[in-house]
């Protein structure tokens, strides 16, 4: 087992254990970090990174490998254009894993190449690197996992790889995954969530979370609702989601925000619905206890009112059309 | 020149939509109401004089530099006004005013104007045509063509926050990130350096400043040069309109 996926297994089971032992993981976490204390007081402190920078695209060979290396980058920009039949929605995996899964901070995918295989508590095996993109499809894009060996995961595998060219592997590398932050000292909580949302977010993402069009293009990806992410995804927990945001948001402009003010938008944007979790049991209650029982998670918990996991749009592998929702500018033509 | 500029006007009319840019007057006949139009028939003559003759207070005429019709100039590095979104030539000429941006020139001309004439020159220039084409001939370096469309690390793609070509995303989003299209390559080059050396505000949330901090001097170069090579708005327009 690698330094890294030691990390994470000894993190997951202090938060299993803690759930067990508090009931602190059934409520509503809003407004109070309180229960989390017991489980960050215990963390291990994260293994030595070694710093490690890609080559960079200028440098994929031109040979028969590097033409697979150059699908891969072009369906890690563009999804839906290149695996329509794996998509979901209007998400592109370069949308939550910046310069094309290059930048560190945002889960680059040269970091992620010599981490597998790796334990997952999320499914509770050791996953291959390949099982590890199916998951990405699955619930990040809220499609398809395409088939093992199949050109798409191939060309991914290939990108992947070449940009770890030279990384040692079995090694935390620097940068890699989004950073985990600090609980937050005021909990998080919806109101000053929406407020920053307001001030630093709407402007790109749109007031409604639904994203913007340009010419027909998905330019600004939706953070909610039918095209997003499901409740399944990485992003639907609110330590990760705040990890991302706080170094990578408001774009260009990453740690700007506080980690609370990261915290409190994270909540804010995942106490919004959006597509049901793939692996849903029949019943809200039943899809929370075996798969959203984490102090992170905001999945079968009631925020303003409203119990969210209702879901909206259609969960698992809709294909993107034409009618893909968004705002359109009126400024371009077609 | 001039029916170019007015069949452009009109295409521009059906197909643009800045929020505080309505369509230039070419396309008087549809404006609504009689008094808002009169408002604006007084705003856009007070910036005429102001363009041609200067302020009584003694502000230079703009139409010396930057052209009667914001055109700019090319050669002398004096960006085209025409067409940007009025919110974002009223903050610029604040800024400049309250001596936040740096340029001679234009402080002396900006604090010499109120709070009226500038709400009435940027409406004046909101509302022209942006120059058709002001492209030079050597083909842009790759290395700005990368920076425009792909962008670095944590520098994400110019045409992100500018639009398809630099062309602006429309709306509030223009106001906020204006079109960079078709300026003069000097011109945006000293704009870069000056969020490299901390001499301009930083624009909404401080975005253009992070990003102008980390760029180097041969991405400046090459990337400014990427940008005066495309067509503004109107040129883009004009070309792809159809009869
Ligand atoms: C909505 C956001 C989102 C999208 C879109 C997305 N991912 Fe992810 N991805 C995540 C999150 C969250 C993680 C977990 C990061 C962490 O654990 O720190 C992750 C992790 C990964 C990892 C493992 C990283 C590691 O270091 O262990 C890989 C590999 C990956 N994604 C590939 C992809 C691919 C390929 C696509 C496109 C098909 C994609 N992702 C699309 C959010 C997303
Ligand atoms: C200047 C425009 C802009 C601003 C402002 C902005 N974003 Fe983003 N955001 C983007 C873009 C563009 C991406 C996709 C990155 C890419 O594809 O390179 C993105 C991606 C994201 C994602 C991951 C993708 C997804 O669909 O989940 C999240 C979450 C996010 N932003 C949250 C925020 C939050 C929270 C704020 C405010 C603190 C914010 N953004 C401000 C442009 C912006
Ligand atoms: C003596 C020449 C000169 C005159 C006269 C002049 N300008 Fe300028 N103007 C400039 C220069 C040079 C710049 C570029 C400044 C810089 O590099 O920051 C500029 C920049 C501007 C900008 C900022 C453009 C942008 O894209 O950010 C605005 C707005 C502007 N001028 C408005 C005016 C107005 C209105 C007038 C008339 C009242 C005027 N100018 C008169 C030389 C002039
Ligand atoms: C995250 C959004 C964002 C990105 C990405 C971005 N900009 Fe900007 N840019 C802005 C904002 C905001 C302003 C407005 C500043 C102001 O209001 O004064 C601006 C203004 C500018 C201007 C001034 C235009 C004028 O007329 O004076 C230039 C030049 C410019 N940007 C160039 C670039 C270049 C080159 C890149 C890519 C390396 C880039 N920008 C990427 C947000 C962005």
């Amino acid at each position: 087992m690698s330094a890294r996926s030691a990390f994470r297994s000894a993190h997951t089971l202090i938060a299993i254990a803690t759930c067990g032992v508090l009931s602190a993981c059934e409520q509503a976490p809003q407004g109070s970090a309180a229960p989390l204390a017991a489980a960050s007081a215990a963390q291990p402190a994260r293994p030595v990174a070694v710093a490690f920078a890609p080559p960079p695209s200028s440098a994929i060979p031109d040979d028969a490998f590097g033409v697979v290396v150059r699908q891969g980058e072009a369906l890690f920009r563009n999804t839906p254009a290149h695996a329509p039949q794996y998509t979901g929605n209007t998400l592109s995996c370069r949308n939550c894993h910046l310069d094309a899964g290059r930048l560190a901070d945002s889960a680059p995918m040269w970091a992620a190449w010599v981490s597998y295989p790796a334990y997952r508590s999320k499914n509770r095996h050791v996953n291959t690197f390949e099982e590890r993109l199916q998951d990405c499809f699955r619930f990040s894009m809220n499609g398809k996992a395409p088939p093992s060996g199949s050109p798409a995961l191939v060309a991914l595998e290939a990108y992947s790889y070449w940009m770890a060219s030279g990384a040692p592997t079995h090694a935390v590398l620097r940068g890699a995954g989004y950073p985990r932050l600090p609980k937050p000292a005021q909990g998080w909580d919806y109101a000053r969530g929406q407020a920053l949302y307001t001030e630093h977010c709407a402007l790109c993402h749109g007031a409604d979370g639904q994203g913007l069009l340009v010419e027909g293009k998905p330019w600004f990806p939706p953070l909610w609702g039918p095209q997003s992410y499901n409740w399944g995804a990485g992003m639907s927990r609110l330590d990760l989601a705040a990890g991302f945001i706080k170094a990578n948001m408001p774009l260009g402009n990453g740690n700007s925000l506080s980690d609370q003010q990261a915290w409190d938008v994270a909540y804010y944007i995942d106490s919004h619905e959006r597509p049901q979790d793939p692996r849903y049991l029949g019943s809200i209650e039943a899809t929370r206890r075996q798969f959203h029982d984490g102090p992170y998670e905001t999945y079968g918990r009631t925020v303003n009112g409203h119990l969210l996991g209702v879901g909206s749009g259609v969960s698992g592998g809709s294909t993107v059309t034409q009618a893909a929702r968004g705002r359109t500018t009126t400024t371009l033509r077609d | 020149m001039r029916r170019h500029g007015v069949l452009t006007a009109v295409l521009l009319s059906g197909a643009v939509a800045h929020a505080d840019a309505p369509p230039p007057a070419a396309d008087a006949s549809v404006r609504p109401a009689a008094s808002s139009s009169a408002a604006l028939a007084a705003q856009m003559a007070l910036a005429q004089q102001i363009v041609l003759h200067g302020s009584p207070q003694g502000a230079h005429e703009c139409a010396i530099c930057h052209g009667e019709e914001g055109q700019g100039k090319i050669k002398a590095a004096f960006p085209h006004l025409a067409g940007l979104p009025k919110p974002y030539l009223e903050r610029q000429l604040k800024h400049f005013d309250a001596l936040a941006r740096n340029n001679p020139s234009m402080q002396a001309i900006a604090h010499k104007l109120d709070d009226a004439q500038i709400a009435a020159l940027a409406t004046y220039f909101s509302r022209q045509v942006p120059p058709p084409i002001m492209s030079p001939v050597t083909p842009p370096p790759a290395l700005g063509e990368a920076l425009a469309l792909r962008g670095r690390d944590a520098i994400p793609a110019c045409v992100t926050c500018h639009g398809p070509g630099g062309r602006g995303l429309g709306g509030a989003l223009s106001a906020a990130f204006p079109p960079i299209a078709g300026q003069p390559a000097v011109y945006l080059e000293r704009q870069l350096r000056a969020w490299k050396n901390g001499q301009r505000p930083a624009g909404l949330d401080g975005l253009m400043g992070a990003i102008g901090k980390r760029l180097s001097e041969a991405e400046i170069v090459a990337v400014s040069q990427y940008f005066a090579a495309q067509p503004t708005l109107a040129a883009t327009v004009a070309t792809e309109a159809r009869p």
